[in-house]
């Protein structure tokens, strides 16, 4: 079984899955972040290279984007990051990275450097399933588990291939769209989640839209081994540029609050 | 996905897995429709009656003269809409009204596509939006003002370097949630797979009729054929009819802006390094990390740092040479064009113009060179004023 089965089939509960840009706004304060998340309640981290064009994202993650590239960040200095959290916690890093980054910097060197810090699995937002072949091989050789993501729209003969190539999770759009915050939850999301079930037993996480405590806990209770929230988290950095305290403090609040929320159901 | 879609190692179809349907529905779309008289005959009809089609291969003997050598001008500048995105909207156009789609989206750099496809909603009665970069807002509002008076809403996108490739960002971004009702009618040969290969189909014309006029009025081939490259539409619309006559030289002209020995320029395939963008393995504009980075021409047309997977393809076998000129050398060309033809070139096309001028007494006097002059430069008039104000 893979690193996310075990810690999946252990919890009795869906795994919280907070997501961070690497480096946003700079990379000591998102240290601090990201230990604050861990020590909050996360089971899994899902964190992202920041990238000049972040074509899956909405407007969240793309001023958090350019914040952490502003203050320096590269794909070498991530993986030190990398390195650094997981020398602090033992915990699951899933990377989540765009095509051109890993492609630029070399696929199995920076498979094997992302293991070496530490890391879990990769998903490439802007590779599909149709040329999975390019990463799938380095990822395996390298040790690490794959994920791929399944928006609402996908066939139901793609996912069966999607679960195929999966090691690690299968990353759930919750909507059709970008990321980012919504009021309420996609009308699409609780089917596709039973859909998924019905066709594959690998551990199916959602994201892209969970904002809320109480949208987390829907998608609990629909059946998800694993909640991943992003746009919601990154906000409170934008929210309070330059005071650290506040950022942590609101970020504290909020996944105490989801973890006490999806804790017993 | 039928089709990979790959030029040699370039191209693919790089996008978010939600993208993926979306695109499948387009190229099944293309394959069902594109080949059928109807279809043929509409679009024919159209581009006769609406576009200007065809367009005139003029012998310019004042400008050859300046050169010492014979230039012929493709003049996709006489169309509809002065440039010849007309011919990839109508194309793309006419195919999203066979598959029952209401709306248009597109990107727009100097405003050309985003003018020809809100002429397109207008003539196929489709709800449009043109997704622009701010910065080119700016400096294009006249055709920002057209695209409104044709009932387009233009939307001002102000992520990144507020350029082209932020606008492609952003439409691709609105498609992702829009899926359903919306066709993304792509500008140039580049893009995931099928837009290169769609748009290749529907610049074809301008390749077609001109090795047919060189064969009419010249009894020959031309020695060389000369696009500006940003994407390279309209370069792989010329080029398309001749890669298979090895005579004729094909040249793509890039935009070398404060000069490519600078940070400053958009040569991609001059300057760049093989990547992964807006869904298309080719040569980009990247640091060392990997990030894009923000380029610079006087030509808003130009200025993107990706390039048309095909022409990545032609660089790399050396089927087609490529190269640059700069902003300087552009605008000396832009008034001497002028001044010998009464043609006033869209700065774009000017790139190509350039070129010419750096061959000057190195070709001999019977060598027959053809532009193609993809846009006319009304557009233009006020930034070449500034560069160069009339005393």
């Amino acid at each position: 079984m893979g690193i996310y089965q075990d810690l999946f089939s252990g919890l009795n509960r869906a795994a919280l899955i907070p997501f961070f840009v690497i480096g946003d706004p700079d990379t000591e304060t998102s240290f601090e972040l990201v230990k604050t998340a861990i020590d909050a309640g996360a089971d899994v981290l899902e964190l992202g290279i920041p990238f000049s064009d972040p074509v899956a994202d909405g407007p969240t993650i793309q001023k958090a984007d350019i914040r952490a590239m502003k203050a320096g960040m590269t794909p070498d200095k991530a993986l030190a990051f990398i390195k650094r959290i997981t020398d602090y916690r033992s915990i699951p890093v899933g990377l989540l990275v765009y095509y051109n980054l890993i492609y630029h910097y070399g696929i199995e060197r920076f498979f094997s450097a992302f293991k070496q810090a530490g890391g879990t699995s990769v998903l490439v937002a802007d590779l599909s399933i149709d040329d999975a072949e390019e990463i799938a091989p380095a990822a395996e050789a390298a040790g690490l588990e794959t994920v791929f993501m399944v928006p609402p729209n996908t066939s139901d003969q793609r996912i069966r291939k999607i679960a195929e190539y999966t090691t690690g999770f299968i990353y759930t759009v919750s909507l059709l769209g970008t990321t980012g915050q919504r009021s309420g939850l996609s009308d699409l999301v609780k089917p596709l989640i039973g859909r998924l079930k019905s066709l594959t037993e690998k551990p199916i996480c959602v994201g892209f839209g969970i904002s809320t405590a109480q949208h987390a806990k829907d998608i609990a209770q629909a059946g998800a081994d694993g909640i991943i929230i992003g746009s919601r988290i990154v906000k409170f950095i934008e929210d309070n540029p330059d005071d650290t305290d506040r950022m942590k403090k609101q970020l504290k609040n909020f996944v105490q609050e989801v973890a006490k929320k999806i804790a017993h159901l | 996905m039928k089709q990979k879609g790959r030029y040699g190692q370039f191209g693919g179809f790089y996008v978010p897995e939600v993208l993926i349907g979306a695109l499948e529905d387009i190229e099944a779309g293309f394959e069902q429709y594109c080949n059928t008289s109807q279809f043929i005959e509409e679009l024919d009809t159209l581009s006769r009656t609406y576009a200007g089609r065809p367009t005139p291969l003029y012998h310019a003997k004042r400008f050859s003269e300046h050169m010492g050598f014979e230039v012929y001008i493709k003049r996709e500048d006489l169309l509809h809409g002065g440039a010849h995105k007309i011919n990839n909207v109508l194309g793309q156009g006419l195919l999203a009204k066979y598959m029952g789609k209401k709306k248009l989206i597109a990107e727009t750099g100097a405003g050309q596509h985003g003018l020809a496809t809100s002429m397109a909603g207008a003539l196929f009665g489709m709800e449009t939006k043109i997704f622009m970069g701010s910065v080119d807002v700016a400096r294009q509002n006249v055709n920002v003002h057209k695209m409104k008076l044709c009932g387009a809403e233009v939307i001002s996108v102000s992520g990144g370097t507020c350029t082209l490739k932020d606008a492609i960002n952003d439409a691709l971004r609105y498609w992702t949630a829009h899926i359903d009702d919306t066709f993304y009618l792509f500008g140039t040969a580049g893009g995931p797979h099928p837009f290169p290969m769609i748009v290749r189909h529907f610049q074809t014309p301008i390749g077609i009729e001109s090795r047919q006029q060189c064969l009419d009025q010249l009894g020959r081939l031309p020695d060389k054929v000369v696009a500006c490259v940003g994407g390279g539409s309209n370069a792989i619309g010329i080029f398309s009819a001749f890669i298979d006559d090895p005579v004729v030289e094909l040249i793509g002209v890039e935009g070398g802006g404060k000069g490519t020995d600078t940070d400053e320029h958009c040569a991609t395939l001059v300057k760049g390094s093989v990547g992964v963008l807006h869904g298309a393995q080719t040569y980009l504009l990247q640091d060392e990390n990997g990030q894009i980075h923000e380029t610079e021409c006087i030509s808003a047309g130009l200025d993107y740092p990706g390039v048309g997977p095909e022409h990545a393809y032609l660089k790399d076998s050396g089927r087609a040479v490529y190269t640059a000129v700069t902003d300087e050398q552009v605008l000396d060309v832009f008034e001497l064009f002028t001044r010998s033809e009464g043609i006033i070139p869209a700065l774009e096309s000017s790139h190509a113009l350039a070129w010419l001028v750096s061959q000057k007494g190195k070709l001999s006097k019977d060598t027959v060179v053809v532009v193609n002059l993809s846009g006319r430069g009304d557009k233009d008039v006020s930034i070449v004023e500034q560069h160069r104000p009339m005393l």
